[in-house]
């Protein structure tokens, strides 16, 4: 092919400039986030405040309630992630390394229900909730985001631990380990790639979700980033500078956990179907 | 541990099957957690959808069998078949918007461009964003009176007399809507078919270039053949994701106006969480994941087919 330099310069500022229109919306979320007055809706639109402030952020975090919504996300991302990674890991190193009667039946029924989606469960779990007593508990989340990926997961955990080899395990039969022993001190360690593709998958999966949340949940203080944002710009719909400043509070641990792991991400991409 | 991966496989005939399944339990009880939880959670919440789309479902009192009803109802309900519609055109517009955006983006960032990795974590950004965020943003960029939209095609442009209410006209708000899912949908594109093309092979190029091919025909004959099977996929998973929509329209428009942007799942949400007709919002949800299952059965096989 032709790669003259010219061509890569024209090619290079379409690109460019093409990333620069994708990435406007982002620069208004934080042009207006670090903005000055209360009310801010005006014309034509700046990206750089007339007077930075960080007011917002500091308001957003405060009196808002944003904090507290910050805290809730954590509170129940970070179990939901641990629940989900272990179920999954162990459900995958099962199917993997061990005959027993039902192993296929019981992994391809899991893998089944990759293709229902998520919201066509949304009314039974609901009434699941209120059963079980966990209707406006973040309990119900937990569960729900824990359990919520584990097809996928294991699905993808699966290949990974089908790959190692066998003598390892062996070793470890004769040293008289057992299944909880084998899977925790010699299969884990070595599945540490795949584990935070999954790892990053369920994190964001759970730190983004909004309709569970807005279901399952009644009490305000109990209300996760997303379903906390929805009902303040609903509420204050003219106070969009501490919608983006909390906004923006809500991005960041996605960012930076994207950034950090960006190299998983794109492996994991390319098994991810639906994912994102 | 006999039963190991690499154990003997015995054929199960009566005794051998039992001691088989006595060997087999220290892995049952390991994956009990696992199966227990996810049998609670998905399969229990699967089965009991199913059962509650025959009932006028109560949450407090006993509810009462009604049969197809619900069912009946959804096919003589017009705002069903608005929304069945609705959702077919979002979809629609978002794969093909998806599709060409993505492809190009990523022809653009196959080439050996200066910031080539920090342009595609760029275009990634939108991907990794929560919906209810993009959402937000994108009320804002909309605003009737003064969002940038306007700003920009009636002050800068010239090309509308006067602002639009993206958001509040029937004629705009679902695709207003379609825009935020293709522009938060290029990223993941781009990076699957920046998957395909690695794939294709470079010879194909440098024989094409000693017949004198030019630029389209080596795209449209070489590039095209070789990335259907990831085209087949995206088209499959996109569609899919179009169908689900929901966030995006229930945080901007709610479905409205005039019911012109509601799509399956809001309107199912609705019956069942607004108006806790529980019972009909199951038999919406069953419909939903039939249509969901069949699309996706015909878009397989029309990949098998015709793509592959």
């Amino acid at each position: 092919m032709t790669t003259s330099r010219g061509r890569l310069a024209v090619l290079f500022v379409v690109a460019a400039m093409g990333a620069l229109v994708s990435s406007l919306p982002f620069f208004y979320m934080l042009g207006i986030a670090f903005e000055s007055h209360a009310l801010v809706l005006k014309q034509p639109p700046t990206f750089l405040p007339e007077q930075p402030t960080i007011n917002n952020f500091v308001r957003a975090v405060t009196t808002a309630g944003f904090g507290r919504a910050f805290l809730n996300s954590v509170i129940v991302s970070v179990p939901a992630t641990a629940l989900g990674v272990l179920l999954s890991s162990m459900l995958a190193f099962g199917f993997a390394r061990f005959h027993f009667p039902g192993n296929r039946l019981l992994f391809y029924s899991l893998i089944l229900t990759l293709t229902v989606p998520a919201l066509v469960l949304i009314i039974p779990q609901f009434v699941l909730i209120r059963q079980l007593g966990l209707f406006n508990t973040h309990w119900a989340l937990i569960f729900v985001y824990a359990v919520g990926g584990l097809a996928f997961n294991v699905f993808l955990l699966r290949g990974f631990f089908e790959d190692m080899p066998q003598e390892l395990f062996e070793a470890a039969i004769v040293d008289g380990a057992n299944v909880w022993q084998t899977f925790r001190f010699i299969a884990l360690p070595l599945a540490k790639p795949a584990i935070a593709t999954v790892t990053i998958f369920t994190f964001l999966g759970s730190w983004d979700e909004f309709t569970w949340a807005l279901t399952a949940l009644q009490n305000p203080d109990l209300y996760t980033l997303p379903v906390a944002l929805r009902f303040f710009q609903r509420a204050f719909g003219t106070e969009w500078g501490l919608v983006f400043a909390a906004s923006t509070i809500a991005v960041i641990p996605v960012v930076i956990v994207f950034l950090a792991f960006q190299r998983h991400f794109v492996s994991g991409l390319m098994l991810g179907g639906t994912k994102g | 541990m006999t039963s190991l991966a690499s154990g003997s496989r015995a054929a199960p005939t009566g005794r051998r099957r039992r001691s088989q399944l006595r060997r087999a339990l220290p892995i049952y009880l390991f994956l009990l957690p696992g199966l227990g939880l996810y049998a609670l959670w998905m399969l229990y919440p699967l089965a009991s959808a199913l059962f509650m789309s025959f009932f006028d479902w109560q949450l407090v009192r006993a509810s009462p069998f009604v049969g197809f009803e619900n069912y009946a109802r959804a096919f003589a309900d017009p705002l069903f078949w608005r929304a069945l519609v609705n959702s077919a055109g979002y979809t629609v517009v978002t794969v093909a918007g998806q599709l060409v955006l993505g492809l190009g983006v990523a022809l653009l960032l196959h080439e050996r461009l200066p910031l080539r990795s920090f342009l595609r974590l760029i275009y990634y950004l939108p991907v990794i964003t929560s919906w209810v965020v993009v959402s937000l943003i994108f009320v804002y960029l909309y605003n009737g009176q003064s969002g940038a939209l306007n700003w920009l095609l009636v002050d800068v442009l010239g090309f509308l007399q006067r602002d639009v209410a993206w958001l509040a006209e029937p004629a705009t708000a679902l695709w207003a809507v379609a825009a935020l899912g293709i522009w938060k949908g290029i990223g993941w594109t781009m990076v699957v078919f920046l998957a395909g093309l690695q794939g294709v092979p470079q010879e194909l190029y440098e024989a094409a270039a000693i017949d004198g091919a030019g630029r389209w025909p080596r795209f449209r004959h070489i590039t095209l053949p070789s990335i259907a099977r990831t085209t087949g996929f995206l088209l499959v998973a996109l569609t899919l994701g179009g169908l689900s929509v929901f966030v995006s329209i229930f945080v901007m428009t709610q479905g409205g106006p005039l019911n012109s942007s509601e799509v399956l799942l809001t309107y199912m949400y609705k019956q069942a969480f607004e108006r806790l007709d529980l019972g009909y919002g199951a038999a919406l949800a069953y419909i939903f994941a039939a249509v969901f299952f069949l699309i996706a059965l015909v878009e397989l096989w029309f990949v098998r087919r015709r793509l592959t």
